[in-house]
């Protein structure tokens, strides 16, 4: 894989990776590795499979063949207390921020501190309120996920996903569903955690805009493998012809009923 | 299913013994869920079922003039069979499915594979709390609704024999073996385990969306009440056959 600018320790690794759901194969060979330091986009159109593909990264689903390996800890294959342990260094931020609805949003933060650290409750306090101050939250800390917006949901989430410093950061759909200030805004906060620390960051998004700002090396997923992948420059220059039909938006051959809609208004007024 | 259930009791009676932390307090705030949230019904039911036991046995009872014995019928069927059978249907439908939707929900919501990412073990987490409290509440339940039941018996052989408090008290107590109790704990037990597992299981199972949730939580409840009454019968047979 190209474009890998700092020579720190691969902490994502996928070889091979081979993932059928339902019969239909969704991943069809995926490999891709990030190094501590680097911003690798996954960007593609809705159901290339860039979900599933985070989900086998997490260790929430079994890859049907090839590994995923955290920090050279090989999910399926490691024994059970050294993928614990390699979890712990580990962050997801989901969707749609998969908070814990009956706790407030300190507790939440709280949680992962309360299972694997022995901190008394006032310093896990403050450790959630630092973190929800990085993400503009403070005010919220004793508010219930479900009395905040789509966008201070996600923030949470990414504050949930560091209380515990992972160096390794998986995002899924950060803009989805937002407005384009908001989204601006996450996309924002991604670039100065890199400032601060070397974490390996996997980020999933069919936005294009929040791809090439954020990313240090984008992979272009179509029907479950990456067509490319390269700095944003390298994308952005790309002559392939599905690359450049996503990249200009052009809506793909398949949409013949949207046609036939529009030749049946045309001609039917 | 089955890996769920031993893992469950592992980390519920076995995990403990290795020196692993047990999730007490949540464990608590489901007891108070599962019991003291049903409380007030099953009351109700096991108090109205008591007072229906009583009068069908007066009036059958009656023929025989052995009206002296309605103490004693209604007591050893509420110890034996109403206060478990009906306590369980009561808490599978309130607690069972409410488990079953609340971790269905979770399950859509994506924070089961947030547990799971973070390292923390839904099975612990989730379902042995729920477990554990089901087989701690609902034995209370069950000798709750056994003296509310025999109550319910009381008023009506007052109202309709002008029997004295007392001395259908004395009969009670005559008539009932420690046995009777137990025998009704013991369903209780197994109760609560098919339920917790049923109601647990089914929530997990949900992988779509909320439409999901609806089915996961109805058939919890529908395979909970089936099983409860299928064990009920089994475990009634075994302890006839063995006298």
């Amino acid at each position: 894989m190209s474009g890998a600018e700092n020579d720190g320790k691969v902490l994502v690794r996928a070889e091979g990776v081979v993932k059928r759901l339902d019969g239909r194969q969704v991943l069809m060979g995926v490999d891709l590795q990030v190094r501590s330091g680097e911003t690798l986009v996954i960007l593609g159109p809705s159901g290339c499979g860039k979900s599933t593909l985070l989900r086998c990264l997490a260790g929430l689903e079994r890859p049907d063949e090839g590994r995923v390996l955290l920090a050279g800890v090989d999910l399926c294959a490691a024994p059970a207390a050294a993928v614990r342990k390699v979890r712990r260094r580990l962050g997801m931020a989901f969707q749609g921020g998969a908070l814990f609805g009956s706790l407030s949003l300190a507790e939440n933060l709280e949680l992962p501190l309360v299972e694997f650290t022995r901190l008394p409750a006032s310093t896990r306090r403050i450790l959630a309120r630092i973190k929800l101050g990085m993400v503009g939250l403070e005010e919220a800390m004793d508010k219930l996920p479900s009395q905040l917006s789509g966008g201070m949901r996600k923030r949470a989430a990414l504050a949930r996903a560091l209380v515990l410093d992972p160096d390794i950061l998986l995002f899924d759909e950060p803009s989805a569903g937002l407005d384009p200030v908001t989204a601006a805004g996450l996309d924002r906060l991604l670039l100065d955690l890199k400032e601060v620390a070397p974490v390996a960051m996997v980020v999933v998004t069919h936005e294009m805009e929040s791809a090439f700002a954020i990313a240090d090396r984008i992979a272009l997923m179509h029907e479950g493998r990456f067509l490319l992948s390269g700095t944003p420059a390298t994308v952005r220059a790309s002559k392939h012809p599905v690359v450049r039909r996503f990249l200009d938006r052009q809506p793909a051959e398949v949409l013949e009923g949207a046609r036939g809609l529009r030749r049946f208004l045309t001609e039917n007024p | 299913m089955w890996r769920m259930t031993f893992s469950s009791f592992d980390r519920i009676f076995i995990a403990p013994l290795r020196g692993e932390p047990m999730r007490v307090g949540a464990t608590i705030a489901q007891v108070a869920r599962a019991g003291a949230g049903s409380l007030p019904l099953v009351a109700l039911i096991s108090f109205l079922v008591g007072m229906i036991l009583a009068l069908q046995s007066v009036y059958q009872l009656q023929k025989l003039g052995a009206e002296s014995l309605v103490a004693d019928l209604v007591a050893i069927a509420i110890t034996r069979e109403m206060a478990p059978l009906l306590t369980a249907i009561i808490v599978s439908g309130r607690y069972g499915a409410a488990i079953a939707a609340e971790i269905g929900t979770m399950r859509v919501s994506q924070e089961v594979d947030a547990l799971t990412v973070m390292g923390v073990d839904p099975i612990s987490f989730l379902v042995a709390p729920r477990l554990l409290a089901l087989i701690i509440a609902l034995p209370c339940l069950v000798i709750f609704a056994d003296l509310v039941g025999i109550l319910g018996g009381l008023l009506v052989a007052m109202v309709t024999l002008g029997q004295s408090a007392s001395a259908y008290g004395a009969d009670s107590m005559a008539a009932l073996e420690l046995r009777d109790i137990f025998t009704g704990l013991i369903k209780a037990l197994a109760f609560a385990g098919i339920i917790g597992v049923i109601g647990c299981r089914m929530g997990m199972s949900v992988s779509g969306g909320a439409d999901e949730v609806g089915r996961a939580t109805t058939s919890a409840v529908v395979r909970s009440i089936v099983l409860v009454i299928v064990s009920d019968l089994l475990v009634t047979a075994v302890i006839y056959v063995r006298g």
